[in-house]
């Protein structure tokens, strides 16, 4: 039985929905002149995502690079202006809250980035970093700080006497844990961790995959998984989001998505994924796309995937498909899903 | 006769905080035609290995301790700097992993495609940039005719690793070392450019020495891999052979630490502790510390690489014992 299937029923009394995103966009407008400015074009990163994270619940979202994935991140975190569409963190819509209350629930939301050698200011120790949060948003007294950031770092696996030491002092794998400290400082709801695993070796990406999981397990935490990596993300998610070019274009349960894609391009992006195994690999069949993901300055009409796409067809040029029922708890914005 | 032959390579760094023995006795061939992949984690010497052949290892700090690379009569590694010019960059081609930050960004694609024309060829310019149009055809770029005139900003990463691919192949080279030339990319564009390589590779019968973290690209495209850890090959083998019989702990933990070979909803395998501090010696197996298997001798002596069975390598001393299977 899939994990994210008996999820609910483990936590009955709690809502089902922890964080509702409807119609979200985020547009940046593309200026030309120096005196005089104008707005010769509007890049369109996210481009109308509906989504709902459950309690507890760990979300892959996966995508090739320019997809909007990570605006997507910085958008539900209000880190970027949104343009349209409402972020509904527990009933409370972050997209039209006052600059103080977007502040006060960065508490309950906290993001964890790829890159743990520029995310760790190299001048704070480990321990001015991971008290930071905490004077911050004043949740602890200044005499319990020092506990605290001890209790943060056994959490994460790192033993408290390293607190008085710089990030250039650990390894890739240890600033990440420091990152994922730094997450938990604030007891968040929901974490967002931007491909927290890429810059990784296999057997340190092992151990931070393991981390993050057993730390949703305990903490009843709401993980959003961005990556590229679809392996990875169908180890650690309950469901997987797949996006191309700002929108959403395949949602459901992590395995079913990537062992059954719907989608034409999901089943391209699985399908170029090379798996560790020579028989396998060298017999199975390889849907290679041809071309870059087009741009999202002047992204095709349609179904943005059409010119790549091997069953598109004249209707697939004309309006973009919504997302459609494909199966239990599983959607794909394809127009042709019966079909193929 | 293999065309390269590396024997006792020692690529050492000596800064101020001590010596790196970045490769540190490192011994392989590579047949023509064949590909050859090189896997292990960030340190373990993969990519200076292929910049020790290519004589990219800037000196100083680097230092070629020892060893030679014999190409087709010539030691790379000390022959006078015109032999090498002669090989380098005709014979022998190198990709890199980033392609913006490998291609010069005040140089129109077509000056930098056609220099090792220029330099390797008595050609004119305008058979050169012939040449160059249908190198770029080649490698799948449309409106070659065009783009050969651009700016490297002006294409994306996958077009900017094929125009590379093309820059190296331009003067149709014996072997190729590509060190991480699709790590950057995304996977849709990475298996565009594994196609290219197995093509060109075809087309032109070149040897590759293909170097990478990801065991999984290595499965599809390597003939033999060699395991490298903290500068020294643990286990080499033919691909089939390495992946279903893996025989060194190392190989194995790695194949095991990745997520696809696991099942959903477990732990996933970890090894345990961190890859060793190589300005420290390594008086043992350099594994020994994380291995599971490990005894006291391990810590003691450098275990040989000895065959398992002919053409399966590896340098384990208890599972050269028959103490371990």
């Amino acid at each position: 039985m899939p994990v994210s299937a008996c999820k609910p029923a483990k936590f009955p009394d709690m809502p089902e929905s922890i964080l509702e995103l409807h119609d979200v966009k985020t547009h940046f407008p593309i200026y030309r002149g120096f005196v005089v400015k104008r707005q010769t074009g509007t890049v369109k990163a996210v481009d109308g995502v509906t989504l709902s994270i459950r309690r507890g619940e760990v979300l892959g979202l996966v995508g090739e690079s320019g997809c909007g994935k990570s605006t997507l991140a910085r958008t539900i975190m209000q880190l970027v202006p949104t343009t349209g569409g409402t972020v509904v963190l527990e009933g409370k819509n972050l997209t039209q809250g006052t600059a103080a209350e977007v502040h006060d629930t960065r508490r309950d939301m906290q993001m964890i980035f790829q890159d743990p050698y520029a995310s760790l200011n190299p001048r704070m120790t480990v321990f001015a970093t991971l008290a930071e949060p905490l004077l911050v948003h004043g949740v602890c007294q200044s005499s319990a700080v020092s506990a605290r950031v001890a209790e943060l770092m056994r959490t994460v696996g790192l033993a408290p006497r390293f607190m008085e030491k710089y990030p250039h002092e650990f390894s890739g794998g240890q600033r990440q844990r420091i990152a994922i400290a730094r997450a938990l400082a604030l007891n968040p709801k929901v974490i967002i961790a931007d491909e927290p695993v890429s810059a990784l070796d296999v057997s340190i990406q092992a151990q931070i995959l393991n981390l993050l999981s057993q730390l949703c397990r305990k903490m009843n935490l709401s993980l959003i998984f961005i990556a590229h990596d679809l392996s990875v993300v169908k180890h650690i998610s309950d469901r997987v989001a797949v996006m191309y070019l700002g929108k959403i274009v395949e949602l459901g349960p992590a395995v079913e998505v990537i062992e059954q894609p719907r989608h034409p391009y999901t089943r391209a992006l699985v399908s170029a994924i090379p798996t560790p195994d020579p028989d396998a690999e060298r017999t199975r069949q390889r849907i290679v796309l041809a071309g870059d993901p087009p741009s999202p300055i002047n992204p095709p009409a349609g179904c943005a995937f059409h010119p790549r796409c091997p069953y598109a067809l004249e209707k697939c040029r004309v309006a973009f498909p919504p997302l459609l029922a494909a199966g239990p708890g599983r959607e794909a914005a394809c127009v042709r899903l019966g079909e193929i | 006769m293999p065309l390269l032959n590396v024997t006792d390579l020692r690529t050492y760094f000596h800064t101020r905080s001590g010596v790196y023995r970045a490769v540190d006795g490192v011994s392989f061939s590579v047949e023509r035609g064949e590909t050859l992949g090189i896997v292990g984690e960030s340190g373990s010497g993969k990519s200076v290995t292929g910049y020790s052949i290519m004589g990219l290892v800037p000196q100083p700090p680097g230092r070629i301790e020892s060893g030679t690379a014999m190409f087709d009569g010539v030691d790379l590694l000390h022959c006078s700097p015109k032999e090498a010019r002669a090989i380098r960059g005709k014979r022998v081609a190198m990709i890199f992993q980033d392609p913006m930050t490998s291609l010069n960004p005040y140089l129109r694609i077509s000056d930098q495609l056609i220099e090792p024309l220029l330099i390797h060829e008595k050609i004119s310019k305008r058979d050169a940039l012939r040449r160059g149009l249908e190198a770029l055809e080649a490698v799948g770029i449309n409106d070659a005719a065009k783009r050969i005139h651009y700016y490297p900003h002006e294409f994306s990463g996958g077009m900017r690793q094929r125009v590379m691919i093309a820059m190296a192949l331009i003067t149709k080279p014996e072997l190729l070392i590509a060190d991480e030339p699709t790590t950057a990319l995304d996977v849709t564009v990475q298996a565009q450019i594994l196609e290219l390589i197995k093509k060109m590779q075809r087309e032109i019968g070149m040897a590759v020495i293909f170097i990478t973290h990801d065991l999984g690209v290595v499965s599809g495209l390597c003939d033999r891999v060699q395991v490298m850890y903290a500068g020294r090959i643990v286990e080499t083998s033919d691909t089939r052979s390495l992946f279903y019989e893996p025989k060194h702990p190392y190989t194995r933990a790695l194949q095991r630490s990745i997520p696809s070979m696991q099942a959903k909803g477990t732990e996933l395998y970890t090894i345990a502790g961190m890859p060793p501090d190589v300005s420290k010696p390594l008086p043992g197996c350099a594994f020994a510390p994380r291995c599971e298997f490990a005894v006291e001798r391990c810590t003691q002596v450098i275990p040989p690489l000895a065959p398992w069975k002919p053409g399966h390598l590896h340098a384990c001393l208890r599972v050269q014992a028959g103490e371990i299977s």
